[in-house]
């Protein structure tokens, strides 16, 4: 095996030359040890691919890279291995080994990607975490690129509910980028898997990305774009989704905000367009039993004053000025009627006196 | 007589020490020679002192003569040893009566033509010589007003030395300053002062700052650019209640070893506002120097301190003001001793919530997450901690400013102010409290206990919103002052929960 570890990590050699080498020569060992001429005479390597070959065979630490590896506990899963996913088999660049930390998804799982925009609003984050929620409730595996913003709730959400959910990264699998988000890099581990098809140790480098929204796209059944500008990586996930041949859905927003440009064009493109998490779990032939699990929960009976002020929040902060004016309260009233929303959990302070509606 | 010896004083930080200054003129080679401890502006003395006598017209023998400043212990500055060296060198060549100058302390800085310029601190200076028994001060003409602050102490002013010769040896007497009540107040409150009724909208920041003021509390206000944080900081102080006599000498006392009393109205009967630049440095904010000066935060003793633009400043700046505001002084240590300057403000902070000002508003900011917490991480946790209110100044709407109706008036606001304080001094008489911000874990027990519902809310709410024991405090005594300004002897639950929105912004949970 640790010669296919060898191969798998010979950079830069493109992932369909190594698939065709291996096909000839039957192993990575067999490789490593094929005289040049024979390798040459294949006709599939240029002069540099040779040198790469060569400057490769004379790593030295490749031993401790590889004990490093499993002391990870992270495991090696070529594109030869049983483990796999066939799904992804079906992409015509699929990455040649892929280094997982947790599982990979079953081959009966469905699965959704949720992506967007890192720099999203309260309301695309909102909806990134019911989506999630929803989904992983009704069985079905979120997978997403564990970034800021979007793909972060969905991951968050999906974990929340108890659901599956995976992290392809754009770096080494043992590297958590960004470093904010440690708690979700443990959290996914144990409930899914995270993986990439990047040698560990590998520093997040920003052409690894695109790389790396194929196999989100490659893995999932339907892709969801939560939030995205008219220039966003996520639009290349759908992209990339749609020359898969899934199905891509994409979020409405206010047709004035700029973050949700991008799903409005693809929902004119003729993307699905995302109006409830039960419709789309409808359209999935998901019935509705399996999800009402958590959906019973009890109303809580408001004061006048507070149902007024809730009723006036949604998913775009707004200030307790605002707030006085759309109600007229007077702001030292308004703030103990927040605070009481607050500690009841139904509204949300994200950032100094602005407020959140909090979805149930 | 050839001997001499006549009183002095010199600053040392806010305090002051008495100097000797000895004159001993006596035949031999003709010198002029000064001994004690004295630094190059000291020394340069002597020519002024001659040159001054001379020019006074009076007579200065071709003698030797020898100076010396006690305790040598003591490191002498300052130009206000002139007027004492030039009156002991007088008084050895009997042109001053002897024991003429018993029971006097002279300070002043002398001009080469003879006249008597002022000097800094001498508001310390006439305290102390009152305390130590003295009868008598003789100051420069122009710091009379500031030395007849103090009663039950002759002030005489000089304007030349001649003058204060004439006035010794009784041939033209000069009427010592009397003192009457009110005479040397500085500015009363004008009509041309900033008025909160100038500001449209913000109701709920001015609820804030009058909560802020009333208990003493510091204020961290948030908001965009253009939705007048400085403006509503300005008006602040017009809301801030008067001034005791004691905290009016106290901090003229301040003022005055900075040299920054009016010469006419030298008493500060306004509570001071002072506003910095984000560029000022931890000595201009502090205090500094070899030998100590107060700075900017004692200079706000009293007052406010206003911070613009808070997370421009250096984040060292910053956090030297975090004992400072714990302790309400500042002590500041140097090799030849330690300086303690009082600095009990009310600090006034404002900021952007990101670079560009506009978070949470996605379609308007331009910030990344990074950069936002990147902005925010310019101020550390235990400084924010130490902000008792935060509130947000939302951008002003086109309603707001062209409202007809005019809000409440500073004096409206003020008068509420002042009853919350009158409470607190009532509560907390002989104990050293003066305002509610100042409470301590164990007085807070006592002061701002909680009914069965208070603390069941607070329960609540120290799960639900991630409380920490520091924050958990600074809300009971935000609830305690909104209690005062309600009239309230108990805090209710209504009082907590206008608190709790008041609390401080915690990083942990921003925006996420």
């Amino acid at each position: 095996m640790l010669y296919e570890y060898w191969f798998a990590g010979v950079k830069p050699l493109s992932d369909t030359k190594k698939k065709k080498l291996r096909k000839i020569f039957g192993s990575g060992k067999e490789i490593f040890y094929t005289e040049e001429k024979k390798l040459e005479n294949t006709g599939i390597l240029t002069k540099q691919d040779m040198e790469t070959l060569k400057r490769a065979k004379k790593e030295k630490n490749l031993e401790e890279s590889w004990h490093n590896m499993e002391k990870q506990k992270l495991r090696f899963v070529p594109c030869f291995a049983r483990e796999y996913p066939e799904k992804l088999k079906e992409i015509h660049d699929f990455p040649y080994a892929l280094y997982v930390k947790g599982s990979l998804p079953r081959p009966d799982e469905r699965v959704a990607a949720i992506v967007g925009a890192r720099r999203c609003t309260a309301y695309g984050e909102a909806m990134a975490l019911e989506y999630g929620e929803k989904l992983a409730g009704a069985g079905v595996a979120v997978i997403s690129g564990m970034a800021r913003g979007i793909d972060g709730a969905g991951h968050r959400g999906a974990l929340n509910a108890g659901g599956h959910t995976y992290a392809v990264l754009g770096c080494g699998t043992d590297i958590c980028y960004p470093r904010e988000n440690i708690g979700l890099y443990m959290d996914i581990q144990k409930k899914g898997g995270v993986f990439s098809e990047q040698r560990p140790g590998e520093p997040p480098l920003p052409f690894y990305f695109p790389q790396r929204n194929r196999i989100i796209s490659g893995l999932a059944d339907i892709i969801l774009v939560m939030e995205a500008k008219e220039k966003s990586g996520s639009l290349i996930t759908a992209d990339l989704g749609l020359e898969q041949g899934k199905d891509i859905y994409a979020l409405p927003g206010p047709v004035t905000s700029p973050s949700s440009q991008g799903c409005h064009r693809l929902i004119g493109q003729g993307a699905g367009i995302l109006l409830s998490p039960e419709d789309l779990l409808k359209e999935l032939d998901i019935h509705a039993a399996q999800m009402c699990l958590n959906d019973n929960k009890e109303k809580k009976v408001l004061e006048t004053l507070e149902n007024m002020v809730y009723s006036c929040l949604d998913l775009f902060p707004k200030g307790v000025e605002e707030l006085a004016a759309c109600t007229s309260i007077r702001p030292r009233e308004l703030l103990q009627v927040l605070t009481t929303l607050e500690i009841e959990g139904l509204i949300k302070e994200v950032s100094k006196n602005y407020y959140i509606k909090v979805r149930k | 007589m050839a001997f001499s010896s006549v009183a002095s004083a010199a600053l040392q930080g806010l305090g002051v020490e008495l100097i000797h200054v000895e004159a001993d003129v006596s035949n031999g080679l003709p010198m002029f020679h000064m001994v004690g401890y004295l630094s190059s502006e000291v020394r340069e003395a002597s020519e002024r002192v001659r040159t001054a006598i001379h020019n006074a017209g009076l007579s200065f023998p071709p003698k030797k003569t020898v100076i010396n400043l006690s305790p040598a212990t003591v490191k002498k500055r300052g130009p206000s040893f002139d007027l004492p060296i030039a009156m002991s060198v007088l008084l050895s060549v009997g042109s001053i009566p002897e024991h003429s100058l018993d029971g006097t302390i002279v300070v002043g800085e002398l001009s080469l033509n003879g006249c008597v310029r002022m000097v800094k601190g001498v508001l310390p200076i006439v305290m102390r010589a009152k305390e130590a028994g003295y009868h008598t001060c003789i100051l420069p003409k122009e710091n009379t007003a500031e030395g007849a602050l103090v009663k039950g102490i002759r002030i005489i002013g000089g304007a030349s030395l001649k003058e204060l010769c004439d006035h010794l040896n009784k041939v033209k007497e000069i009427p010592p300053a009397a003192y009457e009540e009110g005479m040397y107040c500085g500015d009363p409150p004008g009509s041309n002062l900033p008025d909160f009724s100038d500001i449209g909208g913000q109701e709920a920041v001015k609820r804030a700052s009058e909560v802020a003021v009333a208990g003493g509390h510091n204020l961290l206000l948030m908001g965009p650019p253009g939705s007048g944080k400085s403006m509503l900081a300005s008006r602040i102080s017009t809301i801030l209640p008067p001034l005791s006599k004691e905290e009016s000498m106290e901090i003229t006392k301040i003022y005055s070893v900075l040299g920054m009393v009016k010469r006419d109205r030298p008493l500060i009967t306004g509570r001071p506002f002072r506003s910095i630049h984000h560029t000022a440095t931890k000595a201009a904010l502090i205090g500094g120097g070899a030998v100590p000066v107060p700075g900017e935060i004692s200079l706000a003793h009293g007052g406010v301190l206003f911070m613009d633009e808070l997370a421009e400043f250096q984040k060292s700046v910053i956090e030297v003001l975090r004992q400072p505001l714990e302790e309400r002084q500042v002590c500041l240590t140097r090799s030849h001793g330690s300086y303690v300057f009082p600095a009990n403000f009310i600090l006034v902070a404002a900021m952007n919530p990101c670079p560009c000002g506009n978070y949470p508003d996605m379609e308007k900011c331009s910030c990344s997450e990074t950069q936002i917490r990147q902005y925010l991480g310019r101020i550390s946790q235990p400084f924010l901690d130490r902000m008792d209110i935060c509130i947000e100044t939302p951008r002003v709407g086109y309603e707001a400013l062209n409202r007809k109706e005019k809000g409440e008036t500073s004096a409206e606001i003020r008068a509420r102010v002042i009853k919350a304080r009158a409470v607190q001094n009532r509560r907390y008489q002989g104990t050293g409290i003066f305002s509610n911000s100042m409470l301590g874990v164990k007085e807070l027990e006592e002061y701002c206990g909680l009914d069965r519902e208070g603390e069941a809310l607070m329960k609540r709410a120290f799960t639900a919103l991630g409380l920490t024991a520091r924050t958990y405090h600074k809300i009971l005594k935000v609830a305690r002052t909104i209690a005062d300004l309600d009239g309230k002897e108990r805090i209710a639950s209504g009082h907590l929960k206008e608190a709790i929105g008041y609390r401080t912004i915690d990083k942990k949970y921003w925006g996420r």
